[in-house]
This record gives C-alpha cells, structure tokens and sequence, in this order.
C-alpha cells in the first residue's frame, strides 16, 4: 500500500499541470493558481493520512484547489477593488463544492498553457523555465539544479516572466490560426531543448537530467495528445523516444561517451524503439514531412539495425539530403557527409565535410572538427587527424565530451 | 490594454515614390485601426538632425544637439493601440512599415502604464 504522502507525490507530477491550467484561466492569475494548488496539496497531506486517499484524487485536488483560489480572490478583492487583474469569473465557481464530486469536468487547459509559457514575446530560456515550472510542476530549486543556475536567478527568471505576461496581457489563449504554424514551432523547439538539455552528456545530477528527459516525453505526449493531427508533434516524440533508447549505452561504467558505433545495442531501450518506431510511421503516414520526422526517422534506421556494420547509410544519406531541403544549417550538411563517408567512401566525405565548412560557419564547432579528425583517422592520416583533435577538444567545455577527445588522442600517440 | 508601438528605422535618404509608398500603408494601416476602433494615435516623427536633447544633472538643465543617444536606428514614429491583447499588438506590429532607405527597421511594443485616479 502506498503512503498518502507517496499517492500525493505521483498525483502531484501527474496533475499539477492540469490543475494549474485550470486555476489559471478562473483566475487570470499564475500568481494565485500556484497559491492554491499549493495550499491544496498541504490540506491533501492532512486530510488523505486521516482519511484515506479519494477514490478520484485529481478532481478531489481540483475541487480544493478551486475553493482555495474563491477564498484568495475574496480576499484580494476586499484588500482592493481596484486590481483589474482580479476580474474573477466567480460565476463559474460553484460556491460550496462537494469534496468527492466526482463528475465534475474541468475542460483541459494545458494547450492554451503551452503557448503562454512558450509565447515568442518570453525569451526562450524563460519559455523553458516556465513550462518546467507551469506544466511540469517542477521546483524553482529542481529547474535550477537541472540547468546549473543559482536559484535565486532562476527565481528572478520566473517572477519577472509572470510580471510581463501580466502587464503585456500575454494572452492565455490557443493562438489565432495564422500565427499558429510558427507558434507551434516554438512550443516543440522549448520541449527539444529540454530534452537535449536532460541527454546532453554533461556531468552533473545524471538523475535530475534523466529526469529533464522524462520530462521532455511527456509534454512531448501531451503535446500530440491535444493536437493529434500535427505530424511534426508526432516526429518530436518520436525523435526524442528513439534518443532515450540509446540513454544506458551511449555512457559507459568510467563515465566515458561511447560512440553509436561501439554501443552494445542490447543496453538499447526495446519499448522506447518499439514505440518510437511505430510513431515514426503514424507520422510519415500523415503526409506532411517535417524537419523533427526526418530527424526520427534517420534515428529509426540507427535503431533498426542489428549492429553498426548493419545499418542503412545510404538510407541515412538520403533522409540528411530531404532534411537539407528543409533546414540550410551547415551542421545538417555536415551530418549528411558522415553519412556519405559511411555509404560511398571516406574520401567523398571529407571532401563534403571540407564543402560544409567553407564558409566558416562550423570554425567554432567542435563536432566539424571532431567529426573531420574521425574520418582521418580511418583514413590513416594521423597528423591531420590530430590537428583536428586538438581544434575540438580546444572548443568543448563539456568533461564527457573532452575525456572521448582526449582518449582518441592518447590512442594516436599510442599507435 | 493600451500599447505604444515605436517605430525604429535607419534614417535615410528615400526615394520620393518609396516615400509616398511608405506613408500610403502608413494610411491604410491608421485607417483600419481606426475603423475597428483601435486606434489612439499615430505620428511621424522629423528626423533625428531636428532633435535636441535635454539633461538633468546636478540639479542644472544641460541642452545638447542631437538624439539622446546615437544608435543604428532611430525613433521615427509611433502609434497608441487599444487592443485586447499582446497578440494583437504584435499582429498590428507586422503591418506597420518599417523600411527607410532600403533598410527594414522593427516596432518596439510597450504597454502603457495604467495611472490610477
């Protein structure tokens, strides 16, 4: 039997965002909706050791929640009648709830959530901060210690984000229709950066960041759950699904990056491959490719094959070239010419590599010299390869990353 | 809600007919905010040679030539919008001309501040 406290903690992750929306439409107010979920969840702990828990404990949190914001409001309002941020529908408030009212419906209000937190008039760094904290229900101090910030800055972040969505009347609303496209697109790219944010191999709480990741699937469920019809919400989940998989091989016992190639594949996650797989062709299926569905699908084909000596390349050449129609980013070139190095031979890819690079544009990327050191490598030009090496590991910060340049090195000079 | 939008653009030399053409959407512009019942304001600004700056310090009133500061674009005109929301400020935003010699220039949205009494 779980505890009421451990009941409360799993419905707190499962819920907090609907509720939160919820309360945030009612009151027009994050500031108060925060207040009371939180007051609900302290009367919860009270009132679920004593009782025992609903049988309903989402729509019991609700319904207290829902009280404690009427009592806020009343509050608030014989402080001051002034505050127009207090308009409060209070019609829609039943006054006096039955506790284990069980039909009643809350409307989702998660996506009109979504795009608040992620509106293009937020910096993105407090999109994702807030959308942590809002649908993800995640601490000021969790969403601190995930992105390696001082609390208190986070905190700012936060406060200051709530304070312009309220003087700005960022609305709360599912955007009009001809800005929605681009809306959309932001709303993935937030989820993608926490998601990358949770799998980059940074040193750290490896928990927390596996925690960003799980975080990350999430809203990326949610997301194709309130709009099914959008392929590309499909194409990010999938993307992510078939990244995770890779999450217990791509780092070995020392803490040491493993490359896709040396990966034992049985490490490898069959659900999240099983799942991500089929999502891929839901979406494909949809007719409307996308820059997130071509990026799942060339991870599908690394997921499919049996081992590395198996895989498709050519097959992954030929999705890297469709995602050049869609994204002109050198670094997409630069994929796409590994993945020519790997199906048409070595010295082809180094020369697209080179074509890649020309323009500068990869001079501080440390994957163009990481990647071009590689391929010289295999083509036993060692001091080029180490010349390159060394432009890479001059340009990563990151430990995980250095230690796998380092360790390359080392293996040179042992040669 | 009221909004601000100020417009910030390179000054520049303009050919006559990009001139007239800037100030016909201008038009067109005021004259649909103004039918949907929008609009609160809007008017260009003379150039930045026509300006003369005004500083506080010590207690004394300093007068210099010229913009408060110099920077790559410069404030050129505003418009006062009463509109529901910020989305619909930044879709006004959009519509308003912004080029000036060949230059796009960008719509700075501010939100009025609400003067109680």
């Amino acid at each position: 039997m779980a505890s009421a406290r451990e009941t409360l903690e799993s419905i707190f992750r499962e819920e907090y965002g609907r509720i939160i929306a919820t309360l945030i439409r009612l009151s027009g107010s994050f500031d108060l909706a925060e207040e009371s979920l939180q007051e609900a969840f302290a009367s919860a702990v009270a009132s679920w050791e004593r009782d025992g828990t609903p049988r309903n404990p989402g729509a019991w949190l609700t319904t207290v929640a829902h009280r404690k914001l009427l009592d806020a409001v009343r509050r608030e309002k014989t402080k001051s009648d002034k505050q127009p941020e207090l308009e409060y529908e209070a019609q829609r408030l039943s006054p006096d709830p039955a506790l284990d009212e069980e039909s009643v419906e809350y409307p989702d209000d998660r996506l009109r959530l979504i795009f608040t937190c992620c509106h293009p008039s937020l910096s993105q760094e407090t999109q994702v901060a807030l959308t942590l904290r809002t649908l993800g229900g995640l601490t000021t101090v969790e969403i601190a210690h995930a992105f390696l910030l001082p609390e208190p800055t986070l905190a700012q972040r936060l406060v200051r984000a709530k304070s312009k969505i309220r003087i700005a009347q960022i609305p709360y609303q599912v955007p009009a229709l001809e800005v929605l496209p681009e809306r959309l697109v932001s709303v993935q790219a937030v989820v993608y950066l926490i998601f990358n944010e949770g799998y980059s191999p940074a040193t750290g709480d490896s928990l927390v960041r596996k925690d960003l990741c799980a975080e990350a699937i999430r809203l990326g469920r949610l997301l194709c759950a309130l709009m099914p019809n959008e392929p590309e919400n499909v194409g990010l989940l999938a993307l992510m699904l078939l990244q995770d998989s890779r999450r217990d091989a791509r780092i070995n016992e020392q803490g040491q990056l493993v490359t896709l190639e040396a990966q034992d594949r049985s490490l490898w996650d069959r659900n999240e491959i099983d799942e991500g797989l089929r999502l891929v062709e839901t979406a494909l299926r949809m007719g409307r490719i996308g820059s997130y569905q071509l990026q799942a699908a060339i991870a599908a084909v690394h997921a499919e094959a049996e081992t590395s000596g198996e895989t498709d390349w050519p097959q992954i050449a030929a999705l890297y070239g469709e995602l050049r129609r869609i994204n002109r980013s050198p670094i997409v070139a630069l994929n796409q010419a590994v993945a020519v190095a790997m199906s048409e031979g070595l010295e082809k890819g180094l020369s697209l590599i080179d074509e890649a690079g020309a323009h500068g544009q990869l001079d501080h990327y440390y994957l163009f010299h990481a990647a071009r050191a590689d391929l010289l490598r295999r083509l036993n030009r060692l001091d080029e390869a180490r010349a390159a090496y060394s432009c890479a590991l001059a340009l990563t910060t990151n430990e995980v990353n250095r230690r796998f340049i380092q360790r390359r090195l080392d293996e040179m000079a042992g040669a | 809600m009221r909004y601000m939008l100020l417009i910030y653009t390179r000054e520049g030399e303009m050919s006559a007919e990009d001139a007239e053409a800037t100030a016909r959407t201008h038009h067109l512009v005021m004259q649909e905010a103004s039918q949907r019942g929008v609009l609160e304001g809007a008017e260009p600004l003379t150039p930045t040679s026509a300006a003369t700056t005004v500083r506080h310090k010590d207690g004394k009133v300093l007068v210099t030539d010229g913009p408060f500061a110099e920077t790559k674009e410069q404030l050129a005109g505003y418009y006062i919008l009463n509109c529901e929301n910020l989305d619909e400020a930044i879709a006004w935003a959009g519509k308003i001309p912004t080029t000036c010699g060949g230059s796009e220039g960008s719509v700075e949205i501010r939100p009025l501040r609400v003067m109680n009494g």
